[in-house]
């Protein structure tokens, strides 16, 4: 297991991106989140990225993808020398990420509110499929649960009961009207499963991710510091 | 007319395709949840149409073969960003499948009508858009969108030609004329087809206009005039920059007939009133003709 020493490589590899040597890398508010995912949680073969039974990723909140071409370059899916020509002229790598070009991403995201959609239809797709081994994760921000779309996909997952459906919620008070009880409560009401955690907490994300949630989508609040 | 309308076919053929094929599934946003079989590959999301497109787009993600239904402005107008994105820019395959026209129950008022759903799904690359002009067409035009994987359009409609013509890729040559050609999509052809008895014109017909027939469309101006009246059954002048690209080397006139674009007409009625308010009734559509292949 390599995980310390590929976590500490993903600020060189933001910097490959972004050109910044001091520690913004720490503020993305997804990196943390996405290294757990893609260290302990999914299960992805970059040697097999289209492989069916894999599980699923859906990154629908699109802006600011470093900190995921950095998971995913860390974890074998792109060679590292890609990132140095980001969002370039014949780059496969966007300011959103495209799921037609970058290998092992699934979607291609940008607009908010589609990604939490697609991923309830993957959800039920696979079970129609008879596919019961394969996690469906979508990560979207509060802010993105503004749009009107989350809520239908939020009613549609919890009534059809799919608990291989897990929604990340990267909450770093971005939202300007917010929900009152906290993003969680959002999801209670409708049934669904939920865990509020720090963000940055490693062990604690993990938890959350692997605690049963029999018959329930889940939803995990995942608490970041704002800004840098 | 036919004792069974369009879609009755198209429950009939999806219910087959349900039975037959493990692919097809079907999303609904409640519309037509009476008709289309209990099944489990048939998934009503309530009533959430951007849901609807969505899951849709995730089904295909799986591999399964959605077809998405609902009232045309539902479907194409309220979730198009969904038909954008989820659907286009993750290059997945769907079948939409449409109801209400531009005009079918004009008791229902504008927020029924959706004539500009060909010209929106125009906006989008890679769609094919079939248009048929009769019950009997849409099986097999349905039949063979299940089979494929691309992203199709099937807009059904309460009105209807009084006979079928045998559902072919291109268009069909109806009748052959010297003095131009007129291009009739779907349910419009028999009102063509009376509108221009008198005239010595070529008739093409459409069930499929996108793909756009353009090779169809210079074979038939080789043998006539190069002027065209372009009647269809939806937003006017939909088709009007295909068949100018068609064209493009050819000095040529077009006329466009269809729902018009200038203004909201804001009245219930009958859909002969309303064809006759947009000139796509006999005596409009004799005059467009009349106007383009009489002089000279």
């Amino acid at each position: 297991m390599t995980t310390a020493t590929e976590y500490a490589a993903l600020p060189a590899l933001i910097t490959r991106m972004t050109g910044d040597e001091k520690h913004g890398w720490a503020a993305e508010s997804t990196l943390d989140v996405l290294w757990v995912l893609y260290d302990r949680v999914l299960r992805v073969d970059p040697r097999h990225p289209d492989d069916p039974d894999r599980d699923r990723f859906l990154l629908s909140k699109g802006h600011g993808p470093m900190a995921y071409y950095a998971v995913l370059a860390a974890k074998g899916f792109l060679d590292p020398a890609e990132l140095d020509g980001w969002a370039g002229w014949g780059s496969r790598l966007g300011l959103h990420p495209d799921g037609v070009l970058v290998p092992g991403v699934e979607i291609g995201s940008g607009s908010l509110g589609h990604g939490l959609l697609i991923a309830v239809g993957a959800a039920i797709g696979l079970r129609l499929r008879g596919r019961t081994r394969p996690a469906v994760h979508v990560l979207v921000g509060d802010a993105e649960l503004d749009e009107g779309s989350n809520h239908e996909a939020i009613a549609v997952a919890a009534r059809r009961g799919l608990d291989s459906l897990v929604t990340t919620v990267v909450d770093n008070s971005s939202g300007s009207l917010g929900w009152p009880g906290g993003v969680a409560r959002r999801f209670e009401v409708e049934g669904w499963a939920t865990a509020e955690v720090d963000g940055r907490d490693h062990d604690a994300l993990h938890a959350a991710y692997t605690a049963p949630h029999p018959g329930r989508p889940l939803a995990v609040v995942a608490k970041v510091e704002a800004k840098r | 007319m036919s004792a069974t309308t369009m879609r009755e076919v198209f429950a009939r053929v999806l219910r087959t395709g349900l039975a037959d094929d493990p692919r097809i599934a079907a999303v609904i946003a409640e519309i037509s949840r009476d008709v289309l079989p209990d099944h489990e590959r048939v998934v009503n999301v309530g009533i959430r149409e951007q849901a609807m497109v969505g899951v849709g787009a995730g089904l295909a993600l799986t591999g399964l073969r959605p077809v998405i239904h609902s009232y045309a402005p539902f479907l194409v107008e309220r979730p198009y960003e969904q038909l954008k994105l989820d659907l286009g820019h993750q290059d997945l395959g769907a079948v939409l499948v449409g109801i209400g026209g531009s005009y079918d129950d004009p008791g229902l008022g504008r927020t029924h009508q959706s004539p500009a759903d060909v010209a929106l799904i125009d906006t989008l690359p890679g769609w094919t858009v079939h248009v048929p002009g009769h019950p009997d067409e849409v099986e097999p035009l349905l039949t063979a969108a299940l089979a494929r994987d691309d992203r199709t359009y099937l807009r059904l409609s309460l009105r209807t030609n009084a006979a079928p013509l045998p559902v072919v890729e291109g268009f069909t040559e109806v009748r052959r004329g010297g003095a131009g050609v007129v291009i009739a999509v779907g349910p419009v052809l028999d009102t063509v087809l009376a509108a221009v008895a008198e005239l010595d014109v070529t008739v093409l017909y459409a069930t499929t206009v996108r793909p756009f027939d353009s090779a169809g469309l210079r074979r038939a101006v080789a043998h006539a005039r190069p002027d065209v009246l372009l009647v269809e059954p939806y937003l006017e002048g939909a088709s009007a920059h295909r068949v100018a690209a068609a064209l493009a080397d050819e000095p040529h006139r077009l006329r466009s007939l269809g729902v018009r674009r200038d203004e909201e007409l804001r009245a219930y009625g009958t859909t002969d009133d309303h064809d006759s308010a947009h000139e796509l009734d006999l005596v409009g559509v004799r005059e467009a003709a009349r106007r383009l292949f009489g002089r000279r």
